[in-house]
């Protein structure tokens, strides 16, 4: 099988916050792989190491054991064939909308001119090339996430990184929203990484859905195909019988989880209470 | 009908136009006080007289000379020098803040991106910092002469440390967020100091511009107050030689409104160079 990307045993260990001396294991043997065009979402509690995992697929952080391959390649240092979405903000405030699209362009040396161009088309197809002109602190909370969807895409990456992206929005834009990445994504299959807490939305969106455990050490428990028709929309698949089917079998899978991620919030020293 | 509302809704006095004329009559009664305590000569010898205030402030401005009248019983004799004066305090005040602003950002941004150094050089920033500085200026005197190079020195180190902490404390506070994007999109770190950490550190330069503005004018006029041969505070030094307190307070008067002018013109670039901050609530004067 030819994987874009691939976690191989992946662990990340910390040292504790609380005490120098202890060694916190944020992730924990994980393994877990994304094809080429495949749309996968990761969902667990919060706090279990989600963006930890993520972070290591971009090369922003090197795991303490495992292998991460990019087309089949061991990663050294940052994923360059990987675009991110962050869940902060992460536009450059003393830059233009459009000047932000071309941020990436212009760190790869394309010329003015064609950036400006690339930019401009990556804008209106995200339906702000009417905002082009304004500052970041301009627009609203949906049209910024606009501006950085525009601004990871623009490089054309192979494998798609999205850590909750979505999750600072209301939900009317949030589904809007949904609908339009899954539209971008439909007519250039990459693969997608997504983060989220939301099991709804990872439903609606994936093929794939994986369930990670509570911290610490998280790692999946629990891998779910999802066999919806495409194109899907997202406000309106949550009515499907075998929507509801699949929501129910991974909810039963999660339901344990967070609650043990809730309790581990509640409790000072971090352990389990049973 | 409209034009009739329009006009009442003008002038109608409306919080802010009360305010502005309390402002006037609180800056009139002052004045008038002054004027008051004035009439006793003993009183006028220390505090000066408003009038006499103003007539020498013409005299600097205006080179017209007249007899005494009845109006101006000292007559007048405008001399219009206090335009060379005013133009090496001035030239101080600008040299001084474009080389304190450059090095205090080259430092800043040096020092922020380079731990091993910060750490090292660390006491002895912190103890440049809390010196007394002005009591360089003998120093400077001695190293650069009595023209203007050791006022702007003095200025210099005046204004080099508001910006270099700023610049400092800017890039290390730069939001990881953005830092890791830019990363992700590509960056080398030549391409990262030119895109993220530069105009982080000038941003925050802005934010301190007003103050390091004005500390480079108080530096020019010490510096000139304590050994020079031209400059405003030169100019006051002389009167402050002779007693002539109404000159002394001319001088302040002159710096004030150009120090108030100064902050002005800061207060339009910075608006200009700034557009893309957001604009802060600007309904909290006092």
């Amino acid at each position: 099988m030819n994987y874009a990307l691939e976690l191989d045993r992946i662990s990340c260990e910390f040292l504790s916050n609380s005490n120098q001396y202890e060694i916190y294991t944020a992730v924990g043997d994980t393994t877990l792989n994304v094809s080429q065009g495949e749309f996968v979402s990761v969902v667990g509690p919060t706090g279990c190491g989600k963006s930890t995992l993520l972070n290591v697929a971009a090369g922003l952080l090197k795991p303490s054991k495992g292998q991460v391959r990019v087309f089949g390649q061991p990663l050294n240092g940052l994923n360059t064939r990987a675009g991110y979405m962050f869940q902060a903000e992460s536009l450059l405030p003393w830059r233009t909308a459009l000047q932000n699209v071309m941020l990436g362009l212009e760190y790869h040396d394309i010329s003015q001119k064609s950036a400006h161009e690339l930019a401009m088309d990556w804008l209106t197809r995200v339906g702000l090339n009417r905002f082009a002109n304004h500052y970041i602190h301009q627009l609203s909370g949906g049209m910024r996430k606009r501006v950085s969807l525009a601004q990871t895409l623009v490089l054309d990456p192979d494998i798609i990184l999205m850590d909750e992206p979505l999750s600072a929005l209301d939900i009317q834009t949030r589904q809007l929203m949904e609908n339009e990445i899954l539209d971008i994504w439909s007519k250039q299959k990459k693969a997608v990484l997504f983060i989220t807490h939301d099991l709804d939305e990872a439903i609606a969106m994936s093929d794939r859905v994986v369930v990670l455990s509570a911290g610490p050490a998280t790692h999946p428990i629990g891998d779910f195909v999802i066999d919806l028709q495409r194109p899907r929309n997202v406000a309106e698949i949550r009515h499907d019988p075998s929507y509801i089917h699949l929501h129910e079998q991974i909810w039963t899978v999660l339901r344990d989880e967070v609650l043990k991620g809730y309790r581990q919030q509640l409790s000072p020293t971090g352990e389990t209470v049973p | 009908m409209s034009e009739h509302r329009n006009k009442q809704t003008s002038l109608v006095p409306t919080r802010k136009n009360m305010l502005r004329v309390w402002q006037l009559l609180l800056g009139l009664a002052f004045i008038a006080l002054w004027s008051l305590v004035a009439q006793n000569e003993q009183w006028a010898f220390f505090l000066g007289q408003p009038q006499a205030v103003l007539i020498r402030v013409i005299e600097w401005f205006v080179p017209v000379t007249f007899a005494p009248n009845e109006w101006i019983s000292t007559g007048l004799h405008g001399t219009g020098e206090i335009y060379v004066h005013l133009g090496v305090t001035l030239l101080e005040t600008v040299l001084a803040f474009l080389i304190g602003t450059s090095l205090g950002l080259g430092a800043g941004l040096w020092l922020a991106l380079s731990p091993m150094t910060s750490e090292l050089l660390n006491p002895y920033i912190k103890g440049l910092n809390s010196m007394p500085r002005v009591i360089l200026a003998p120093i400077f005197c001695l190293w650069f002469g009595l023209g203007i190079w050791s006022k702007v020195a003095l200025a210099v180190t005046l204004v080099f440390f508001v910006v270099f902490f700023n610049v400092y404390q800017g890039v290390k506070e730069v939001n990881p967020v953005i830092l890791a994007n830019a990363k992700m999109l590509g960056a080398n770190s030549s391409k990262l100091l030119k895109t993220v950490y530069l105009p982080s550190a000038t941003s925050w330069v802005f934010s301190s511009l007003h103050s390091s503005v004005g500390l480079a004018f108080v530096g020019a006029v010490v510096g000139e107050y304590l050994g020079s041969a031209r400059g405003v505070g030169y100019l006051i030094l002389q009167a402050e030689g002779t007693f002539d307190v109404n000159t002394v307070f001319a001088g302040i008067v002159v710096l004030t409104i150009c120090a108030l002018i100064l902050d002005a013109v800061v207060g339009k670039v910075e608006k200009r160079l700034m557009r893309w901050q957001q604009p802060s609530s600007t309904n909290n004067s006092l």
